[in-house]
């Protein structure tokens, strides 16, 4: 078995994660921790859904910020597509998508303040940068034919409209419809820095102890999100988007001198704004690497490690909560429902809620990040292993598990887990914010110091780190000959 | 008069020739048959002189090269694309007017289909799908037809109805066919094709079934 490559491959990511727990900081902080976490399932029980009209307007703005940025975000990302053959093009793009929703978002509230505007580029300029690469693989699978045949002299926009675009039009739908409700994701945890959405909500629920409020918030997103196949209708489509940006709040003005004295005073390093000159840099730059940037990355990576390997082992387990292959449909609708909450709930949320009842340690990142990214990959393999056909005497139970499924689904398996890698690093730079020393805490903390010179510098680190990840997960993909489609 | 005229042609795959070298001279007025069996080079010397007379003729590939999201209207309208504007094209997308809808209609009806004018072409049967390949053809009103076994999945009397709608509307045409009695009954100059080279170039009458047999 271990002459087998990918099998060769998962040992040394779960040796890799083991030493990656020596330095870790795994613990339980709090001191009545499971009165806690009982606390807070009595409260998702008994949801109270009419404590405030806060909720309603909160749940109005993520939809509204949602369809306004994945809007925005999809128009940009098409037309980059158009021209994402030119290598400038393709590092502009996956330099924004590798900055995550919620570090743009800080960014925009430092010169923007809480205009809709934050919001909106936030979830716009990442997804307008992930939207350039899948269209463009979208669009350059097209058959080529029709578009040799057309006659000579046919303009370029025409040959586009009628060669190309018919023929990949249901995958870009699909593909957006699919986005639409990561945006939903992303638009909800914009509101933990500050946005009007339901991350807000949650924070000020949570910190007041009203658990019945948070538990009815989570219900009404879980809600939204299962019935979008519902209020998601094509022809309706054209009316949401032209009146989201309607509903998105006033917020508050913009005041333009923050945002000229970002640009130029705020982003620039210290000693060159001091008039050290660039004889200052060396040291400047010195403390921030020894004091945030290497602790902060040290931090990230060991996370990630755990992280990935956590997931993994959580969805090989969870799959056969929706396979076909075991257990009656009372079963399967319970994984279902467990793996639809898993997935639905942002990372962020979990780690937040997780943090709230065990205090801080790497314990809750490590648990949410497992929970969604392992209830992602194993609905989708759960659902892959639905269409094998075993042979009529096929072994049952655990020997079904262990001989028949595991080793058809195992490739696919990994094929989603190294490409969600570089997402659960994204994910891990973030959770910083809530405490876990990463590379968001970092940021953060820069930020609060009013040092947003050393925040940008180790967003871009972030950016680096996260590209890095991403052309190694790619090669182990390749390496390993293993395909997959984008998920988010 | 010389419709086209190549000479040199070759093509190679994986570094073994496939076709060629072959030379060729098509009046203005042939209706050419290629004959030979499948693997001999007919789809790949149609291919080459498509390239050759620089697109300007009326392609039916083997496969066809449908947009198989658009209905059976907007796949005949592809064959003028270059004849309106962007904003006339763009339009058609949307809504067809009623010029080109009777037009294309009309000609679906010579083919047998003009009911079919809405469906999607994934909808239909490789027979239907290859008519509609045909009309695209047809409606792009060049004088050289060039055709990769156009009729290949119609039945006898369909098949007879087609091969005499091409010969009518295009002056030139070479057609690849595999149809011996279609070939001698509807073209006026047979070429037969063996290992990528020309065995045989007659003008039809001077020919019978068993004459094009032996290259089979």
């Amino acid at each position: 078995m271990f002459s087998y490559p990918t099998v060769r491959t998962s040992l040394i990511f779960v040796a890799i994660a083991l030493v990656s727990l020596l330095f870790s900081d795994i613990a339980i902080t709090s001191s009545n921790p499971w009165q806690d976490l009982g606390n807070f399932f009595l409260g998702v029980v008994t949801p109270n859904f009419f404590s405030s009209e806060g909720l309603m307007t909160a749940l109005l703005r993520t939809v509204a910020f949602a369809f306004v940025g994945v809007a925005v975000g999809s128009a940009s990302g098409f037309l980059l597509a158009l021209v994402y053959r030119f290598l400038p093009v393709r590092i502009f793009c996956n330099f924004i998508r590798a900055i995550h929703e919620l570090f743009w978002a800080l960014i925009f509230l430092q010169f923007f303040g809480f205009h809709p505007l934050t919001g909106v580029l936030a979830i716009a300029i990442p997804y307008a940068g992930i939207f350039a690469k899948v269209y463009s693989e979208i669009l350059d699978e097209a058959d080529p034919e029709p578009r040799n045949l057309l006659p000579p002299g046919t303009g370029v926009i025409s040959a586009f409209l009628f060669a190309r675009i018919p023929d990949c039009w249901h995958q870009i739908r699909t593909y957006t419809a699919y986005r639409l409700e990561c945006g939903l994701r992303s638009s909800a945890i914009l509101g933990f820095v500050g946005l009007p959405t339901l991350g807000f909500y949650l924070e000020a629920s949570f910190s007041q102890g009203l658990y019945s409020d948070a538990g009815a918030m989570l219900i009404l997103f879980y809600v939204l999100i299962a019935t979008i196949p519902i209020w998601v209708r094509p022809k309706l489509l054209p009316i949401y988007v032209l009146s989201a940006p309607f509903f998105l709040g006033e917020g508050l003005p913009i005041v333009w001198g923050n945002v000229a004295r970002f640009f130029t005073q705020d982003i620039v390093p210290a000693p060159l704004r001091n008039g050290e000159g660039l004889a200052g840099l060396g040291p400047w730059l010195n403390d921030l690497m020894v004091n945030a940037a290497l602790p902060g990355i040290w931090n990230t990576v060991i996370l990630t490690q755990i992280a990935l390997v956590a997931t993994g082992i959580l969805a090989l387990l969870a799959f056969p909560l929706v396979s076909n292959h075991f257990g009656g449909p009372i079963r399967r609708t319970f994984g279902h429902v467990f793996l639809v909450i898993a997935r639905s709930t942002p990372e962020y949320v979990l780690a937040y809620i997780l943090l709230q009842l065990w205090g801080p340690s790497m314990l809750p990142a490590v648990v949410a990040l497992a929970l969604h990214n392992g209830g992602i990959i194993g609905h989708l393999i759960g659902r892959q292993t639905n269409s094998i056909r075993l042979r009529p005497d096929a072994p049952k139970g655990f020997n079904r598990y262990t001989w028949e499924l595991t080793p058809r689904v195992y490739r696919s398996f990994l094929a989603f887990l190294f490409y969600r890698w570089e997402i659960i690093m994204r994910e891990t730079a973030i959770l910083g914010i809530l405490g876990i020393y990463t590379l968001g805490f970092y940021v953060d903390s820069a930020i609060q110091n009013i040092h947003f010179d050393r925040a940008l510098v180790l967003i871009l680190i972030t950016a680096l780190l996260n590209i890095g990840i991403d052309t190694l997960g790619r090669y182990i993909r390749r390496k390993l000959a293993l395909q997959t489609m984008p998920t988010c | 008069m010389s419709a086209f005229e190549v000479s040199g042609l070759t093509a190679s795959f994986g570094g073994e020739r496939v076709l060629g070298p072959l030379s060729l001279s098509v009046d203005k007025g042939d209706k050419v048959a290629l004959v030979g069996r499948s693997g001999a080079g007919k789809s790949t010397l149609i291919r080459l002189l498509y390239q050759q007379v620089g697109q300007q003729a009326s392609l039916v590939p083997q496969d066809l090269g449908l947009v198989n999201a658009l209905p059976v209207f907007h796949n005949v309208f592809m064959g003028q694309l270059d004849r309106h504007s962007t904003w006339y094209n763009g339009w058609t997308l949307i809504r067809p007017f009623a010029a080109d809808q009777s037009v294309v209609s009309q000609l679906l009806g010579e083919l047998g289909m003009a009911e079919k004018l809405w469906t999607p072409t994934a909808a239909l049967s490789g027979g239907q799908r290859q008519r509609v390949a045909i009309a695209r053809a047809i409606y792009r009103q060049s004088d050289l037809l060039l055709a990769d076994e156009p009729v290949s999945a119609l039945d006898g009397p369909r098949a007879h109805q087609v091969m005499a709608l091409l010969r009518d509307r295009f002056a030139t045409s070479v057609v690849a066919m595999h149809d011996v009695e279609l070939a001698l009954a509807y073209c006026t100059r047979i070429i037969g094709i063996q290992n990528g080279m020309v065995a045989l170039d007659e003008p039809s009458e001077r020919l019978v079934a068993s004459d094009i047999m032996s290259l089979y």
